[in-house]
């Protein structure tokens, strides 16, 4: 029975999404969709992670990602502690392997991890022997969003192929972004790129995706509209000239809705800059904007990630 | 023993661009003749290959401040182990070399502890800071055969026109490293598709250019002798090209990291591989080797930057950059031999002959009445590199784990045994 867990969900950590297998990545969607009508309809499913402890270790603030996480782990039966890492050890110039270190004799069997560095995750990964789960490391992957984003699209499509999606916006700075690139393009739907040449990343033609610098042209028979938030806390500098010449072109409003599928759906990682990036009656419209509906997937994607890594980390202890 | 009779070696003259199997007579520590064909007596090399020693500019020794990453005696040793006979060393040191006090301490502990050559370099402004000239005249005296701020680039051109306008008037040569410094703030890696979907802060490859571009336009203004420290990308060339043909007296040089390994390298974070200026594109590599063929680039050197394990165990943002290189040197120039880029008398061309001449130093060439610095290296020996049996105190190299084919045999400076492999024997 676990021989053939192993074959449809095989990893030790979820890093990223780069590493994972299209039959990986619907597995951990099939799963995490169990949860969702099961959290839905008030019906068991179980305690998976009972008797486990899930360590959330935040060396960037959020508030969204860790909720979500810590409301996953609780909900399948896991001792779950939060750890505020941006005001501890690294302050007494702990590096981040000792810090790892340190946490690994504690013994704990799932570790969160978001990290301003990117490849930060991977790092400790290496240095510990229980399952991690990267919550966001610096601009290259935030897993988790990927595939709740995913699961999503694929809730309100009914497929995760043949779809074109546009991914609008702070491309440059976003992890967000580097995920779902990854996931939609192993899915094999055709992703674009729209936003203004300076937060495209270099090279992002060569990435297998179309790139934009017009949200007419890019939204053009659209069926999904991933918006991505300005990040201002990434800028190093001046990227766009001001927030309200960004939101003339690229922010989402009624207008430019139109040239994308009628049905098209909007999406939103959060939080959101509403009048930057998205107009607030566009993330209301409960006919086109699915974005709460975001965040609901985040925490069934999140259950079914740390009970799949659960599985595979008893499986290896028993071993 | 500065006498020796060296027979049956093949003699890699980079000067004539020639390759002879003959014979090598040290006295007194000079090499006092060379001739082709058998002889009797002395040593039989046995076929090996017998180069001038390497003349490595560049060498970050941790004197003064990080004697833990790496002190004259360790990095003397692996020298002496890479074939390496003089080390010109840079003064970005903890404490940085910009006075003749702190010049003659780094002189003083060289002489004592050192196995080959030291010949420093000196800051060009004090602290590195870019704002007053160091006493260049003082430190000439001293011994400062050229003035490098190093990667601290000078932002402003006008300190950096009145520094190269006084070093002129001494006849001093100025090493500058070519980056825009504002292009290339906190940029870790080469710009491009790898670095944007391993989310890394990025430079362009422009930033080189664009320094390039300035330090020449400040020597055609101010007449200095002036060496590019490392030119890395393609879309340099053309402005070295320009400056050479219209007779400004530049010279490039470019570490030997930038000739094997290209971006693609740092695969997942691995900061080992991190370096300044940052690993290119592959096009770029192979534009680099055809560069150093063509005599465009004329130095190959280490950049020898010993890092502790503490440093490189961070997440690749925050790591230290430099990669030790002093041992790797010429077994990793062999690469470019084996591929067949480089002859062998092209490649001491660059790792020994034009330094020499750039830095006026007396070996660098298989000639009567230099100095019997030498290396005897088989360039076919394979093995796979261990980074724990390197002699420096600092293991930070990329070629861990690597093949590599080619091996220092034996090292003399001054006609003296420093390195003999076979017999384990370190001066």
């Amino acid at each position: 029975m676990h021989r053939g867990r192993a074959m449809t969900f095989s990893q030790t950590h979820l890093l990223g999404i780069e590493n994972l297998h299209p039959v990986e990545i619907t597995t951990l969607l099939d799963r995490a969709n169990a949860y969702a009508e099961a959290e839905r309809g008030s019906r068991e499913h179980g305690q998976p992670l009972k008797g486990l402890t899930q360590i959330n270790m935040f060396f960037e603030a959020s508030t969204r990602t860790q909720a979500s996480f810590e409301i996953a782990g609780k909900r399948l039966g896991a001792d779950v502690m939060n750890m505020a890492m941006a005001a501890s050890s690294l302050k007494k110039g702990e590096t981040l392997i000792d810090t790892a270190l340190t946490l690994n004799a504690m013994h704990p069997d799932l570790l969160v991890v978001r990290h301003p560095h990117s490849g930060a995750v991977k790092l400790l990964a290496d240095k510990v022997n229980c399952a991690v789960l990267n919550a966001g490391d610096g601009k290259h992957e935030h897993p988790t969003q990927a595939l709740l984003d995913a699961l999503t699209i694929r809730r309100a499509k009914g497929r995760l192929h043949r779809l074109v999606i546009a991914i609008c916006g702070d491309i440059a700075h976003s992890r967000v972004a580097r995920s779902n690139i990854h996931l939609l393009g192993k899915m094999e739907n055709r992703v674009r790129l729209i936003g203004p040449p300076t937060l495209i990343p270099a090279g992002a033609a060569d990435w297998g995706v179309e790139v934009y610098g017009d949200m007419a042209e890019g939204l053009k028979d659209a069926d999904v509209v991933m918006m991505l938030r300005l990040q201002k806390e990434r800028m190093d500098g001046a990227f766009i000239p001001s927030e309200r010449e960004y939101f003339h072109r690229f922010g989402l409003n009624a207008e430019k809705l139109s040239f994308a599928k009628p049905d098209a759906i909007v999406m939103h990682p959060g939080p959101m800059n509403r009048g930057v990036e998205i107009d607030g009656n566009i993330a209301d419209d409960i006919n086109r904007s699915v974005i709460q509906e975001q965040v609901e997937m985040g925490v069934a994607v999140r259950m079914a990630a740390m009970a799949l890594l659960a599985e595979n980390l008893r499986a290896r202890r028993a071993a | 023993m500065t006498n020796a009779l060296l027979r049956n070696a093949r003699l890699i003259d980079p000067e004539a661009g020639t390759e002879t199997l003959g014979w090598l007579r040290i006295e007194g520590g000079q090499i006092a003749e060379i001739g082709a064909g058998p002889r009797a007596g002395g040593i039989d090399c046995q076929g090996a290959y017998l180069a001038p020693g390497i003349i490595d500019i560049g060498v970050k020794v941790g004197e003064p401040g990080e004697r833990h990453k790496e002190s004259f005696r360790t990095a003397g040793r692996a020298a002496a182990a890479g074939g390496v006979t003089t080390m010109v060393t840079r003064p970005d040191t903890a404490t940085p070399i910009d006075t003749p006090e702190v010049l003659e301490f780094v002189t003083r502990r060289a002489q004592e502890d050192a196995a080959v050559k030291v010949r420093p370099m000196a800051a060009l402004t004090k602290a590195r800071e870019g704002r007053e000239m160091t006493e260049i005249g003082f430190l000439i005296d001293a011994g400062a055969v050229a003035f490098t701020d190093g990667d601290a680039v000078t932002t402003d051109p006008k300190v950096l026109s009145r520094c190269m306008t006084y070093a002129r008037s001494l006849g001093a040569l100025i090493v500058g490293h070519p980056q825009d410094p504002g292009l290339s703030l906190g940029g870790a890696v080469t710009s491009g598709k790898f670095a944007s979907l391993r989310g890394l802060p990025a430079v362009s490859p422009m930033a080189e250019r664009m320094g390039l571009e300035r330090d020449l336009a400040l020597v055609e203004m101010t007449g200095v002798r002036y060496h590019a420290d490392q030119i890395t990308t393609a879309t340099a060339l053309p402005a070295l090209s320009r400056a050479k043909a219209a007779g400004l007296d530049v010279t490039a040089g470019i570490s030997i990291h930038h000739l094997t390994l290209n971006a693609f390298d740092v695969g997942d974070y691995r900061t080992f591989f991190k370096v300044k200026p940052p690993l290119r594109d592959e096009d770029d590599r192979v534009a680099m080797v055809s560069a150093v063929r063509d005599g465009l680039i004329d130095i190959i050197c280490s950049m020898h930057t010993p890092q502790d394990e503490e440093s490189k165990r961070l997440p690749f943002e925050a790591a230290a950059s430099g990669a030790v290189g002093l041992e790797t040197l010429l077994p990793a120039a062999l690469r470019l031999y084996h591929a067949g880029a480089l002859s062998l008398p092209e490649l001491f061309r660059a790792l020994a002959l034009n330094p020499a001449r750039r830095f006026g130093l007396a070996g660098g060439r298989l000639q009567p009445g230099t100095p019997a610095d030498l290396v005897m290296f088989d360039p076919d020996i394979p093995y796979v590199l261990d980074r724990f049996a390197l002699q420096s105190k600092s293991k930070n190299t990329p070629f861990d784990g690597q093949r590599m084919q080619g091996r220092v045999l034996r090292t003399w400076v001054d006609g003296a045994v420093v390195f003999d492999r076979q017999n384990g024997a370190q001066a």
